[in-house]
């Protein structure tokens, strides 16, 4: 079966992502990721009838840890990465 | 607003006061400097795994047994997905199709009837970072700017949803202060409106058939009673809408504090599309009977269980439990003090009165006051022997509340002891008498009230030691009455 995206949804998933696309970039995505459902459509065509649904690949369950504090990172490594900073924080453009 | 019934829903987010985060083991301290409780798994850098805090999913587990809620035997979380620089995996870890728990009720009270507000789910999930926008700072260059600090960022956070049928804005009111005792009873969360530890959003809408009307959401209250008043003034909106024939419009409106209103938020509005996927770094839990019976047994007295006890076993009148269970360090504090000196009208009426009054000048906590309740039950003790009158009592309570000492010490430090020695007395009465001809002949005249006049006089010579009982009881045989 032929899975179709239409450039309108590429943009829609695009600006939930915040990410600006070229008209161009819109055309070419669309064909790729209908590809992409389409490979991943094959899945359909296996008969899980009988088979219990699986929540996770590994059969483990409660894997946690006690409530207990270790090293953070200091504040100049947590901002060694940040295009900007100023006054011991990240820097973003105005959100609201 | 007659003719429209009221629906309203509310979220509340509850910080819980574990040590470390949900997934990694930075601390939750409040107000730290920015961005130093923060490491590879709070800031979502590449390669990192998170693991889940044990002692997060049982004050989860807790709450929702405290709530009467069913536990989801097996759980999982979910990536729910927005771009938001609070946000630094641009995914918050929260849960969806299988919470930790649902369908539990908490039970309030509004004007002298009782009604149950069904809550729907309780799930647990990763806070976010906290924003702080360019409006808010004084230097002009950052107007443009939104500055994050990702300490926050990964505090677990237990979100507990009510059904939408919470029918007018008291009754919200009454479910967040009883929910609010509850979590505080568990001592699952400090809820501290303030620090933001517990925070609240509302929907609601209005109907005046059978068939709901649509909602609107309501943010930005910073308080139980914002929260009240910015319902009713929604409701009084929405009202207004509909008889001008309008329609409501399903957007997300902020609470205006100074304005008594709320506001569209305009534009800012998007299909909420989170594109829910289970979280494939985290493993499903499995809550086992054992554990869940085990969490049961150690769950604390509750509010509403406590409030029977005052009122059914020690006699109390309704108000009374309901200012002494305000609070689990309140009523502990009342309760030993009670163990000492076993009268519980008495002791309310002090821990009501002078304790409260004093803690509340004294801007102080329960757990950091210094008069023990053994302190006050031997204050008491040596009122009702007469050593002390009530006056007094309070002046010396009020020492010890500030100093930690004990009643004892300061009767005899500053011979406080009540004047109860006749002689002594009559001197001073006789000197009363003489210097007040007028009150005297009032008195005497048939005027009752002159001889308060006297006892006044009498006890202020004597700054406040002197026996009242014993002060009337004279006066009147020096004066020729029995
Ligand atoms: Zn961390």
């Amino acid at each position: 079966m032929k899975k179709r995206i239409e450039q309108e949804e590429v943009r829609y998933i695009a600006h939930l992502a915040r990410l600006q696309l070229s008209k161009e970039e819109e055309i070419k995505f669309a064909r790729q990721l209908g590809k992409i459902l389409e490979y991943v459509e094959k899945l359909k065509e296996v008969d899980v009838s009988d088979t219990a649904p699986t929540f996770h690949v590994l059969p483990l369950f409660n894997v946690w840890r006690k409530d207990k504090t270790g090293v953070s990172l200091s504040q100049e490594d947590a901002l060694s990465n940040a295009p900007a900073k100023r006054r011991g924080h990240f820097q973003v453009p105005r959100v609201i | 607003m007659k003719g429209y019934r009221v629906n309203i829903g509310l979220e509340v987010h509850v910080e819980l006061q574990t040590e470390s985060k949900l997934f990694c083991n930075c601390a939750t301290c409040f107000g730290a400097p920015p961005n130093t409780q923060v490491c590879p798994v709070c800031l979502g850098l590449p390669g990192v795994l998170p693991v889940i805090n044990a002692k997060a999913v049982e004050f989860t587990i807790s709450t929702a047994l405290a709530l009467g809620c069913q536990i989801n035997s097996f759980c999982r979380f979910a990536r729910k997905n927005y771009y938001y620089p609070d946000l630094p995996k641009n995914y918050q870890i929260s849960q969806y199709d299988k919470p930790l728990a649902e369908n539990g009720w908490v039970e309030i009270k509004v004007k002298e009837s009782v009604r149950r507000i069904a809550i729907q789910r309780i799930h647990l999930e990763e806070d976010a970072g906290k924003l702080i926008h360019g409006d808010a700072s004084e230097n002009t260059q950052e107007r443009n700017l939104s500055l994050v600090d990702y300490n926050r960022t990964g505090i677990p956070l237990m979100e507990i949803v009510s059904h939408p049928r919470i029918t007018s804005p008291e009754e919200a009111y009454q479910y967040l202060i009883t929910l609010k005792r509850i979590l505080q009873y568990l001592k699952v969360s400090d809820c501290n409106m303030e620090e933001g530890s517990l925070r609240c959003d509302a929907n609601i809408s209005i109907r005046a058939g059978t068939e709901m009307g649509t909602k609107t959401e309501l943010k930005n209250m910073n308080s139980f009673k914002e929260i009240r008043d910015g319902l009713t003034a929604e409701i009084k909106r929405q009202s207004y809408v509909l008889n001008e024939g309008g329609e409501i419009i399903q957007e997300t409106r902020l609470w205006d504090s100074k304005r008594k209103a709320t506001f569209s938020m305009r534009g800012k509005e998007e299909a909420h599309d989170y594109r829910y996927l289970p979280e494939p770094d985290l493993l499903p839990l499995k809550i086992s009977r054992e554990w869940l019976e085990k969490l049961r047994s150690q769950l604390p007295e509750l509010p509403s269980s406590r409030h029977q006890k005052f009122v059914e076993e020690y006699g109390l009148p309704e108000y009374d439990a309901d200012v002494l269970t305000d609070s689990p360090e309140l009523a502990d504090f009342f309760e030993k003090c009670l163990k000492y000196y076993p009268y519980p009208k008495i002791v309310s009426n002090w821990v009501m009165g002078e304790f409260l009054r004093l803690l509340k000048k004294e801007a102080t906590f329960i757990n950091q006051v210094k008069v023990t309740p053994a302190a006050l039950a031997a204050l008491l003790k040596e009122l009702k022997k007469g050593t002390v009158s009530i006056g007094l009592a309070k002046e010396i309570f009020e020492e010890m509340f500030l100093s930690g000492k004990q009643a004892q010490e300061i009767i005899e430090q500053k011979g406080l002891k009540q004047i109860s020695d006749q002689d002594s007395l009559r001197d001073i009465i006789d000197q009363v008498i003489k210097k007040n001809p007028r009150a005297v002949n009032d008195f005497l005249a048939g005027k009752q009230r002159a001889l308060g006049a006297l006892i006044g006089q009498t006890m202020a010579m004597t700054q406040g030691r002197a026996n009242p009982q014993l002060v009337n009881q004279l006066l009147r045989e020096k004066l020729g009455f029995k």
